[in-house]
Formats: C-alpha cells, sequence, structure tokens
C-alpha cells in the first residue's frame, strides 16, 4: 500500500514537472559596465542609465538596424503640407506597469522633461511651436519652422533617449531625479531588490503589448523571452569573465580587451558584435587658454597625431577598432572622408611648420592622462609621445578619471589647476550628426568642457537642423567637416567596439547602437 | 569597572571629533567635484553648477560642516550623493556581509593560527617550526588579491567546489550563505593566520623560558597541560593584542576581498563612494570605522583582566 502511494506520488510529482506552463522561469545574470546608481535616464546621460531605461521604459520612435526612424509607441502619424503640424496617434493597448493607459498627456509632458536636459531635445524646442494632447491617444506637436530634427529626435538612440514616463513623473523638476520608475516598457524593475552596489532585478512585464513586426535595432517587435534579468555589480573585471566560464553568469557587456582571449579559448563562450558603429575615442583641447586658443595650433594636433598608435595602444586586437576619418563615424548615413585629406597621418613636419607659424613658444601643454579606466589609460603616453614628435612639449599629469571629470570643467589657467587637452570616448550613436555631437557645438561658454567658439560652425549646425531633405543633410554635414578642419573643436582618435561575451546557450542578441534584452534567450 | 568603561567612552568623543574635521577637510581638499560626476558626461556648466547647488556644495565649508555636524549630532547621517538614499539605511544594508566576512576570517584565522604557533614554539627550531615561520612570511607577504585569484582558480574553476563570487544572505539559507562565504574568509584568512601565529609563537616562545614553566615540569605536569594552561594563558595578553589590531585591521582588508569576490559590503560600499566622491557616505564610512577602532581598543583593554589579574587590580 505504502509503495502503491508511493508510486503515484512519484508520477503525479513528475507530471507536475512535464505539465505545460510549469517551465522553470528563465533567469538570466548579466555583468554590465558598470553598477546601477542612479536610475533617472532623463536626469543624467549616464550610459548604464541609458541602459536601463530600455529595460522599463518606451520610446515613441526608434532607429531600426539600418538606423532608419521607425514608429515604435506611435502607430500613425501625420505631418501637414506645410511641414509644421505633426499628429502622432498612440497605439492601442499600452499600458504602464501599473496597469494604467499610456495617454497623449503622459507623452507630451515627458517630451517637456527629455527636452528641458537634452542637448538635442533643447534644440528641438526651439523649433517647436507648441505641443498638446488632442485626445487620449493623440497628440499634436506645432512647429515654428520645418525641422528634421523632430522625428529623429523623438527616435534618439543615445544618451539622453526620449523615454515615455507617465504624466505624474514626467513632472518631476528635470533637474531633480525621480523617484517613481513605472514605465511601459518590456521589462519591470523590481525595486524591492535593488540594491546599488549588488544587482538591479527585472521581471517581464506580461501585460507589454510589442509590436507586430519583427525586432530590429531599436525598433519592432519587443518581445520579452526572459523572465528575470538580474544586472550583477562584479567590478572586476577578472572575476566577471571567471564567473562566466564557471557558468554563474550568462553574459558580459564590456569584457575586457585583454580577456577576450580567454574567453575566445572556451567553447561555451561565445562573442557577439552588437554595435557596428562601435565608440570614437576623441582628443579635446580647451580652446579658452593658450595655445589652444590659436586654431592653427589646433591644426597642428590633426597633423601630428594618428589613429592606427591610439587604437593599437587601447584595443590592441585588429578585429576590435577601425581608422575612421569621418567625424560622423564610419558606417551612419552622414559619414564622409570630405576635407580629410592629409591628416591624422603624423605628418610632424607639418605640425611643427604650423606650431612655428602659430608662434608656440613651447610652454608645456597639460594633458590629463586617466588611469583608472582602462579603454583610456593607454591614450595619455600614446598621445605624449606623438605630440612631442610633433613639436609639442607636453605635462601629462595623471589621475583617476573622476579627478579628470572635475578638472576639465575649469576654466581657470594651468597654473592654477587648468588643463589643455584631454582625452575621452563616447559612444558612435551620439554623434551620427553634427547637432547630435556635443564636442561640435561652437557655441563658445553654451558648449561643453574645451568651450570652442565658431559662429560659421553654429550656422551650419542650424542649416542642418532646418533641413528636413537627407541629400541637403549629408551635404550640409560635409560643409561641416570642411570648417572643422579650420576650427579644430577636437580631434577623432579613430573608432572602435567591444563585443558582448555570452553563454552559447545566450541568443537573440540584437545589432544595435545599446545594449538591449528584449528578442533574448536563454536555452 | 563600569566608570571606567564609561571614561573610556567618553574619552572616544575628541577622537571621533578630530576625526570628523580631518575627514571633512581632507575630502574637500582631495581633487574631485562629485557634482561633475553626478552630472555626467555631456553636462554644461550651468547643469554642473546646479547640481552643485542642489547638494549644498556651493555653500562655504564652515556652513556645510555645520550642516553636517548639526545632523550628525541629531544622529542623522545624511543622504547620500549618489544612491540617493540614507547613508543609514546604505550601511545597515551592507554590514551584514562585512560581518559575516570579518567574523568568519577572524574565526578561521585563531583556529589555525593559535595551535600552529603553540606548536611551533614547543618545536623550536625544528622543520615544524621552520615550515611554519616560512609559510607565514609568504601568507603576509602576498597581496590579499592574489590569494584570492589562485584560491579561485584552484576551488571554483578547476575544483568546482565554491562559487567564483557573490554573497548570498543569511536569510537566504545557512547552507548557501556558508558556501559563498568560505573562499573570501579563507582568503582574507591568510594573512591574519601568518600574523598571529608568529606572535603566538615568539610569546609562548618567551614564557616557555620562565622559571615557574620549569617548575610546573620538576613538579611532573604533562606537557599538554604545562603549554596550553600555563604557557599559552601567560602568553596570551600580545596575542589578544595582535587579535585586537587583526580585526581593526580587517576593515581595509575587506575592502580588497569584497570587491575581488563581488561581495557587496562596507569595504565595497567605502570604494564605491570615494570613486564617486560620495562626500556624506565616506564621511559616515571612516566615521565608523574609527569608532569600531575605538570600541575595539577598548574591548582588548578589557580582555586583559581576564588573563592577567594584575591588570584588573
Amino acid at each position: 500500500m505504502a509503495l502503491r502511494r508511493s508510486v503515484l506520488g512519484l508520477v503525479a510529482a513528475t507530471a507536475a514537472l512535464l505539465a505545460p506552463g510549469t517551465a522553470p522561469a528563465q533567469t538570466l545574470k548579466a555583468v554590465m559596465h558598470s553598477d546601477v546608481k542612479i536610475v533617472d535616464p532623463i536626469w543624467t546621460t549616464a550610459y548604464i542609465v541609458r541602459n536601463h531605461g530600455y529595460m522599463i521604459y518606451d520610446t515613441l520612435f526608434a532607429l531600426d538596424a539600418d538606423g532608419q526612424v521607425k514608429p515604435q509607441m506611435v502607430d500613425a502619424y501625420t505631418v501637414s503640407p506645410d511641414s509644421l503640424t505633426y499628429t502622432f496617434t498612440l497605439r492601442d493597448g499600452l499600458k504602464w506597469h501599473d496597469g494604467k493607459p499610456v495617454t497623449a498627456e503622459d507623452c507630451v509632458a515627458s517630451i517637456k522633461r527629455w527636452s528641458a536636459r537634452d542637448s538635442l531635445g533643447q534644440k528641438l524646442m526651439t523649433f517647436v511651436d507648441g505641443m498638446k494632447a488632442d485626445d487620449a491617444k493623440t497628440f499634436t506637436v506645432t512647429l515654428k519652422s520645418p525641422t528634421g530634427l523632430l522625428l529623429f529626435g523623438l527616435a534618439k538612440p543615445s544618451s539622453n533617449v526620449p523615454f515615455m514616463m507617465p504624466k505624474r513623473v514626467a513632472e518631476t523638476d528635470p533637474n531633480q531625479q525621480i523617484s517613481d520608475f513605472t514605465g511601459s516598457g518590456p521589462f519591470m524593475m523590481k525595486t524591492d531588490e535593488w540594491k546599488p552596489g549588488d544587482k538591479i532585478v527585472y521581471t517581464k512585464f506580461k501585460d507589454y503589448k510589442p509590436r507586430a513586426e519583427p525586432a530590429s535595432g531599436l525598433a519592432g517587435g519587443k518581445v520579452a523571452k526572459l523572465d528575470r534579468v538580474e544586472w550583477l555589480a562584479v567590478s572586476d573585471q577578472q572575476q566577471a569573465v571567471n564567473a562566466l566560464l564557471a557558468g554563474e553568469i550568462d553574459l558580459i557587456e564590456q569584457p575586457a580587451y585583454d580577456l577576450i582571449p580567454l574567453l575566445k579559448g572556451d567553447s561555451n563562450i561565445k562573442l557577439v558584435d552588437y554595435n557596428p558603429l562601435g565608440l570614437q575615442y576623441a582628443m579635446r583641447p580647451n580652446h579658452l587658454i593658450k595655445p589652444f586658443d590659436n586654431p592653427k595650433v589646433r591644426q597642428a594636433l590633426t597633423y601630428a597625431l594618428n589613429q592606427t598608435d591610439f587604437l593599437q595602444a587601447a584595443v590592441g586586437e585588429p578585429d576590435y577598432y577601425k581608422t575612421c576619418k569621418a567625424l560622423f563615424v564610419c558606417g551612419s548615413p552622414m559619414a564622409t572622408d570630405k576635407g580629410m585629406d592629409g591628416l591624422l597621418e603624423s605628418n610632424f613636419a607639418k605640425s611643427k611648420q604650423l606650431l612655428k607659424e602659430a608662434g608656440y613658444d613651447g610652454t608645456p601643454i597639460v594633458l590629463l592622462h586617466s588611469t583608472d579606466l582602462q579603454t583610456l589609460t593607454n591614450l595619455g603616453p600614446v598621445a605624449k609621445q606623438l605630440l612631442e614628435k610633433g613639436g609639442f612639449k607636453v605635462d601629462m599629469q595623471s589621475s583617476d578619471w573622476q579627478t579628470v571629470v572635475s578638472r576639465r570643467v575649469r576654466k581657470d589657467p594651468v597654473d592654477k589647476g587648468g588643463w589643455n587637452l584631454m582625452n575621452t570616448s563616447w559612444v558612435s550613436a551620439d554623434i551620427l550628426n553634427p547637432v547630435m555631437s556635443s564636442f561640435m557645438n561652437m557655441s563658445c561658454d553654451k558648449a561643453p568642457f574645451g568651450w570652442p567658439c565658431d559662429a560659421e560652425m553654429e550656422k551650419l549646425r542650424d542649416d542642418f537642423a532646418r533641413e528636413v531633405d537627407p541629400v541637403k543633410q549629408k551635404a550640409i554635414a560635409e560643409a561641416v567637416q570642411l570648417r572643422w578642419r579650420e576650427v579644430v573643436p577636437y580631434v577623432p582618435l579613430g573608432q572602435y567596439y567591444i563585443p558582448i561575451a555570452a553563454r552559447k546557450n545566450v541568443s537573440g542578441i540584437l545589432t544595435a547602437p545599446a545594449p538591449v534584452f528584449w528578442n533574448v534567450e536563454k536555452k | 569597572m563600569l566608570g571606567y568603561v564609561l571614561r573610556r567612552l567618553l574619552a572616544a568623543i575628541p577622537v571621533l571629533a578630530i576625526v570628523a574635521v580631518l575627514v571633512f577637510l581632507m575630502l574637500r581638499l582631495t581633487p574631485g567635484d562629485p557634482a561633475a560626476v553626478i552630472a555626467g558626461d555631456n553636462a554644461s556648466s550651468e547643469q554642473i553648477a546646479q547640481v552643485r547647488h542642489q547638494l549644498g556644495l556651493d555653500q562655504p565649508l564652515p556652513a556645510q560642516f555645520a550642516i553636517w555636524i548639526g545632523n550628525l549630532a541629531r544622529g542623522d547621517l545624511g543622504e547620500s550623493f549618489f544612491f540617493k538614499k540614507s547613508i543609514g539605511e546604505l550601511i545597515l544594508g551592507r554590514i551584514e556581509p562585512t560581518l559575516s566576512l570579518a567574523a568568519a576570517t577572524m574565526l578561521i584565522a585563531i583556529c589555525v593560527a593559535i595551535p600552529l604557533g603553540v606548536v611551533a614554539a614547543y618545536r623550536h627550531g625544528s622543520w615544524l617550526d621552520r615550515i611554519v615561520m616560512g609559510v607565514s612570511v609568504l601568507g603576509f607577504s602576498v597581496p590579499v588579491f592574489v590569494i584570492g585569484y589562485l584560491m579561485i582558480y584552484v576551488f571554483s574553476i578547476t575544483l568546482g567546489w565554491f562559487p567564483v563570487q557573490g554573497y548570498q544572505p543569511l536569510s537566504g539559507g545557512f547552507g548557501g550563505y556558508l558556501h559563498r562565504l568560505v573562499l573570501p574568509s579563507l582568503t582574507l584568512s591568510v594573512v591574519y593566520i601568518a600574523l598571529i601565529a608568529r606572535m603566538t609563537r615568539a610569546s609562548v616562545l618567551e614564557v616557555l623560558t620562565e622559571d615557574y614553566i620549569r617548575t610546573a615540569r620538576a613538579k611532573g605536569q604533562v606537557e599538554r597541560k604545562i603549554l596550553f594552561r600555563h604557557a599559552l594563558k601567560n602568553a596570551a595578553v600580545p596575542i589578544v593584542t595582535i587579535v585586537g589590531i587583526g580585526i581593526a585591521l580587517l576593515i581595509g582588508g575587506v575592502v580588497v576581498t569584497e570587491s575581488v569576490f563581488a561581495i557587496p559590503g562596507l569595504g565595497r560600499l567605502t570604494v564605491d563612494a570615494v570613486l564617486a566622491r560620495d562626500y556624506p557616505t565616506i564621511q559616515a564610512l571612516i566615521l565608523l570605522f574609527s569608532g569600531v577602532y575605538v570600541l575595539i581598543n577598548l574591548l582588548i583593554d578589557l580582555t586583559y583582566g581576564l588573563f592577567d589579574p594584575r591588570i584588573r587590580q
């Protein structure tokens, strides 16, 4: 009797295990490039917060894998014949994570908050006459003059992304961080499990209604195939790789280049080149103080430097870098080589000649060198060596990145804590055209650190913002590049790529300018 | 005794006050601007100034200090610039992993080091003594992170006995808690085993030459009793001191170990706060650590009395 009960129990347990709908929940554990400490993607431009935004929020428009603007939360839109009135209708069935419907009022409030913080949004608002919700699902944007920035701005792929939030959240002062993390994206944030410095957890939003089209880039159907995603804060790269090799985690967003051979040697690991545009290294001179207040000295930079030396030192593996002189990155619609002949080829004689013409007196230039960010550390010594060969005297001052960050915003002379040159990098999705690229902003005091000033460049950027025809936009982008050669707001040091490292059982990683987790499966 | 404890605790107040002033000033003199860090890469000077204003960093230093001390006096450690959480809450959330790591480390260290030191002293000059001393030199010469990586390579990657990284709270089950704690505790304990074993050996060796040990032997006492009852008890004061100092030094050790093993404790919180120039969090943590130092010193002094009646009197 007892035996029969045991057998029956075993059969029942087995049946329960095999019954449909009882499949084990799919949990994916990932180590991202940073821990999530701030969770307001409108308030900060940090890439990890942008990635967090893509988990829990949705966008009105998005760029597909070909870089084309596609509707996302928007079902349809119309443009008036004079191109001054855009009417947007939201898709049916869009819901916030609290179950309430997404309304046009929510979207208008979200666009307002985004445009108060984002540089492209601010530019866009100079064209906007008004925004209003017509009914629960429709809203209208009226322009003062036509611009190609509206749809592109609403599809902006990188920081700050115009994520939609409920009206009550979007009405938060743009200078204050939000404290309500209700979104309408394919995943929900588990606020009770968020422990900064440890992990952030997302679960599938079951009421999310994906578009019918297949996922493409950041557009198309955002189908969440994972039940739970955990981003673990593992600051030690070697440990992250060890954990991936041991199967304790499923994915590393940005494995260190020197550890890639270790990953390649394991048959359970694959490397996924998910971001075809990659990132760009850049050198920024301080235009406010000598000697880089003189355009000729800045032009000398473009002759003394070459991209290959930087890329070899910083990346090393040729599969993951590309020399690319195009300011708006190779592979993008605005990419062009116009005006770049003879530049970035380490023509030291020409550099010295320009310095002589500029009357450079040999005063050492202060180069800020970051030592704790692996992707940037090797740029400093290469810059010093090339610049010295090109006739500069260089005082390379090393510190941690946060010191560089706080020092680069100082406008003081170098003997009072100021600076002359610094290196940085950004994702290519941030610099796809002259308006987006913040280092091309030459509006003097309003420009980011380095504070370049050039009325002609600003006029070209305004022309680009006004233009709606992509062919004419490309012509303006070329004119911008030609002007860049004269005024040199910054120097591009090459394009590079960081693959995602994942266990072989992880599939569906999308090609996109940011790592996204919809469409991803773990088998 | 109670009066003595109270006097010692009162004496800690000026120490903590000096620490508070020093920490506050040193952080402000250190290069770095939390507002620039928080505002992000593309922030304009105006946006950075706005953040600085929100954080109160545009106020004169004396005013900033007065606000901080005033809040502290009311038991309010303030709010983290970065985490946007109360620092008290942050510290409470991180204290379990650090306490667990510290307790397990000292437990392993004491259980291994003291017998090793006693045996080395007893077998003074033998091959066993030389091995113990040689290994202990190695133990405190090799950096913690190297030992950590070696342990991970052997026990996690090669043998697969322990997880590579991470921490499981006690509330998640004792088995998992212990499983994840073994490797980091072993890693961190190596240096303390070395330190305590050497000190134990030296102290016991000194005591073993005392007249009363010879007398005990002459009276026919068994060696085990001589060693553990007479020698070790009389050698305990310097050993307790080194154990106490070891506990205090653990604060530095956990910073590295928690980073290597991805344990969300106070050590990692300190590193994160320093890298982000999160002034209120750094200030609170340094004060906390200073308080722990003071408390441990007091406990060491009180423990002396347990072993030496002369001190008790």
